[in-house]
């Protein structure tokens, strides 16, 4: 049901071992925060990043926003550890970084799962989610979306899979559009979320704005973002307009009384409303209540 | 617990705590340092007092250079110092977290 169905328009990237920044984290309204225990950690603080990040779990209060780990990956000394101490705080998903084969995936659950007996937890209450990274990632997706139960989503990192691929990000992203479509056939046929990569350069504004047109007019779920400023803009371009919200109420409308009179197939202005056209109206609503154009109950607020 | 090795956690930046542990001889002694230690530095020394004892350390001398950090960041780095110390950083004590 898409109702229900979570937003995540922005996961907000921050760095484990940085005090600073992980107190601070719940207060630019990012629909997921990830914190980060790969590449934005130094070898040396590993340990420290782990434990700064678990207590911050357990202690800070982060709202509403889903939260993120990103471990090592599992070629690292410190894969298995960042699992228990983040199955044992309690975090919502655990992200993988570098992910190439479902084998990768299954790995994690088996190791999550006995985490989470071993601390305690509900078995299957952590989620899991890839971030896809190469060439064999991309090539990989379906597998690696479908790999288990507890996925719900997967993202395209570009800087890896640039590389990999033996090119470089250009402002126009035509060398990420193939991996971009795969990653979203891949979570969408999966029936996961599909989050886009970061942009890097802080000063191009415009640059982030027209990227994040892009990949909203593709069909993302949402892109990950390294900086709070980066928010308010991806929201921006994720808001529905007036006249879509016109349109979504009137859908939800017509269905209520529909219902109500028993009857199964609506018509709006002579036109059939079939079920595609009432998810998407779903999905408008939940938008438009989050951007409070409406209030919870999906009526206007007057400006 | 004995002390192996002189061990480091944490940094000076704001809303940090640097805590350096060596080894000592009578009991837990704190050098304390924090523009909020009239206020917090009671509560400072215990959540890290609160941390050796878990790892059953009691004899050390503790340096603390506090840069405003809150309550859930100086328990983290005290619990990092102490695994450094005891040089048990690859084998994390769950029960402590």
């Amino acid at each position: 049901m898409v109702a229900s169905e979570r937003l995540r328009r922005t996961m907000m990237f921050v760095p484990g071992n940085n005090p600073g920044l992980i107190k601070d984290a719940g207060i630019f309204g990012a629909d997921s925060i990830m914190f980060d225990l790969e590449d934005a950690v130094s070898l040396a603080e590993k340990d420290a990043a782990r434990y700064l990040v678990y207590e911050a779990l357990s202690r800070f209060d982060y709202g509403d926003a889903e939260l993120v780990v990103r471990i090592n990956g599992l070629d690292t000394p410190f894969y298995q550890n960042d699992i228990k101490a983040m199955v044992k705080a309690g975090i919502d998903v655990i992200r993988l970084p570098k992910t190439e084969s479902a084998e990768m995936v299954q790995e994690l659950e088996n190791l999550v799962a006995s985490a989470e007996q071993e601390f305690g937890r509900e078995v299957g209450s952590t989620h899991l989610m890839a971030a896809i990274e190469s060439a064999k990632g991309v090539v990989n997706a379906n597998e690696i979306a479908a790999a288990s139960d507890r996925m719900i989503g997967i993202a395209l990192s570009a800087e890896d899979y640039t590389t990999d691929m033996k090119t470089h990000r250009y402002p126009d992203g035509q060398e990420l559009l193939y991996a971009r479509n795969v990653i979203l056939h891949a979570a969408r046929a999966a029936g996961i979320a599909a989050f886009d990569t970061v942009f890097t350069n802080l000063d191009d504004e415009e640059g982030f704005i027209r990227e994040t047109k892009l990949i909203h007019q593709l069909g993302f779920d949402g892109k990950s973002v390294i900086n709070p400023r980066q928010i308010p803009l991806v929201n921006q371009v994720y808001q529905p307009s007036q006249k879509e919200i016109i349109n979504a109420q009137n859908v939800i409308m017509a269905i209520q009384a529909a219902q109500q009179k028993g009857s199964g197939v609506i018509a709006i202005n002579g036109q059939m409303v079939d079920r595609p056209v009432v998810l998407r109206a779903e999905r408008v609503m939940a938008l438009a209540k989050t951007n409070h154009l409406v209030d919870q109950e999906g009526n206007n607020i007057e400006e | 617990m004995e002390i192996k090795k002189t061990a480091l956690a944490g940094t000076l930046e704001s809303s940090d705590v640097q805590i350096m542990v060596s080894q000592g001889t009578n009991g837990l002694e704190f050098d304390l340092v924090s523009d909020v230690a009239k206020q917090f530095g009671e509560q400072i020394q215990a959540t890290i007092e609160d941390v050796f004892a878990a790892y059953d350390i009691h004899n050390a001398v503790i340096k603390v250079v506090d840069q405003g950090a809150l309550d859930p960041v100086i328990k983290s780095r005290a619990i990092t110092v102490c695994q450094r110390a005891l040089d048990q950083v690859d084998q994390p004590r769950w029960e402590v977290l």
